[in-house]
């Protein structure tokens, strides 16, 4: 799934000025616990979460994160946009809570990128 | 005008053009003065066609536009209308009869987007570039824009690639017994606007330095959770210090207070001091040090209650190293 995909099937609308329609998603996340993001998802995963703050962009890109999406209509602040631009990590509003968001992304095709707490022992990085 | 380039095995079609991206972000950056053609060869509205022939043949041009005594634009001429005038066997005539006076124009300060879209709306191969007092400045075609965008990104990518370059051979053109380069870096207490910065800073070093992909994630995470907790946990603030070497990475994260009271307590999964603010902004949960265990190859927290803490980890660059470390702790 490509990203332009994903926008249509999240009836998302995309807030940083960057934006690469073909790049592609491997899978996906959701969570609003930045620190289990950090600890669960693998690179290239789209990241579904309620939290707008700038950590949230800080975290993508910690974790090599494609693209953040914003559940339940959110629009973030000023400085998360910002930073998203800078960091050239594509952010995306959608108007879908998250268990809506994940069931479409899901039925769409797009694994799950969250490896669960069994399969933690290191971070999953090689 | 520049000579027509030799033709190429394969040809972008506008449909494979549209999906690179950069290129799309570039169409917007650049200006149509960048790109276009300034050194004209224009012609007076009086010349007559088999003069207009003789020049499109030693120029080695398809177009050309015809300008007044003042400088305004009148016409453009093509190789089309050249063929209707051969067809015509009208040589003699002046080259009004034929030029194309239903002109689309474009301004030199405008993005080559929009010319882009003039020349897929218009099907024309060229557009004159107009001042706003109507006065011709130069001409671009679609050859103009794709040489100023290929240009444009090699520039790009050169930049970074230099960067990179010099970073990755800083190992190996200083000698000395052992080489290591340190960055330091001030985190405020409380700072969560600008929170994860100096990690965003280190991994970006790292990826210049030549480290793996893996090895910058896993760093980059381990050094976030630990200036997030420099910047919820700690009565001033603290330091993050990296030490890059060419086979281990070290880093030290410390502070001046308060200090934690039950270290092991600390490092048990889901055990937090955070307060409610920081677990609305996504931090918190006790999951830090977990996480940051799980990134690094060594870890370990000292920490004496009032005065402060002393949180150190290392990544071995090296496997050979990395197995003779472990052997040595097991033993």
């Amino acid at each position: 799934m490509n990203l332009d995909e994903l926008v249509k099937i999240v009836d998302g609308n995309v807030l940083t000025d960057l934006f690469n329609k073909n790049e592609v998603i491997l899978g996906g996340c959701g969570a609003d616990l930045m620190s289990d993001v950090l600890a669960s998802i693998e690179p290239g995963a789209i990241l579904l979460t309620g939290l707008c703050n700038p950590q949230v962009i800080r975290t993508a890109q910690m974790a090599d994160v494609a693209a953040v999406v914003l559940v339940r209509g959110k629009i973030p602040p000023e400085t998360t946009i910002d930073l998203a631009n800078d960091e050239e990590i594509p952010l995306i509003t959608s108007p879908f809570g998250m268990f809506e968001l994940c069931g479409r992304l899901y039925k769409a095709g797009l694994p799950s990128l969250e490896k669960s707490v069994a399969d933690q022992s290191d971070c999953g990085c090689e | 005008m520049a000579a027509n380039p030799p033709q190429r095995k394969r040809i972008i079609s506008d449909q494979e053009a549209e999906n690179i991206s950069r290129v799309e972000e570039l169409a917007y950056e650049i200006k149509v003065s960048e790109v276009m053609t300034s050194e004209l060869i224009s012609f007076s509205p009086e010349i007559k066609m088999y003069e207009v022939l003789e020049v499109f043949r030693q120029k080695r041009i398809s177009g050309a536009p015809i300008v007044s005594p003042l400088g305004d634009l009148i016409g453009i001429i093509s190789m089309e209308d050249l063929i209707r005038c051969l067809i015509d066997k009208d040589l003699d005539s002046a080259i009004n009869k034929y030029m194309t006076t239903n002109l689309f124009t474009i301004l030199p300060t405008d993005p080559v987007i929009e010319a882009s879209k003039k020349f897929v709306s218009t099907n024309f191969g060229r557009l004159p570039v107009v001042d706003k007092d109507q006065k011709l400045v130069g001409m671009i075609t679609k050859g103009d824009i794709n040489r100023g965008l290929l240009r444009a990104l090699e520039t790009d990518y050169q930049e970074e690639e230099i960067r990179k370059y010099r970073a990755s051979h800083l190992f190996e053109d200083i000698e000395s017994d052992r080489t290591s380069l340190i960055l330091r870096y001030q985190i405020q207490q409380g700072d969560f606007d600008i929170g994860g910065q100096a990690s965003s800073n280190i991994k970006r070093a790292l990826i210049r330095l030549g480290a793996s992909k893996q090895i910058a994630r896993r760093c980059g995470i381990a050094i976030y959770e630990a200036e997030m907790n420099l910047i919820i946990h700690t009565t001033e603030g603290g330091v993050l210090r990296v030490e890059i070497e060419p086979h281990q990475i070290s880093i030290d994260a410390y502070d001046y207070g308060p200090g934690i009271k039950d270290v092991g307590l600390a490092m048990k999964p889901g055990y937090s001091t955070a307060s409610d603010a920081v677990r609305e902004m996504g931090f918190g949960a006790g999951m830090g040090l977990v996480n940051i265990s799980r990134c690094v190859d060594q870890m370990k927290l000292e920490s004496v209650w009032g005065k402060g803490s002393r949180l150190k980890m290392r990544l071995f660059l090296d496997s050979e190293h990395k197995n003779k470390e472990s052997e040595n702790q097991k033993s």
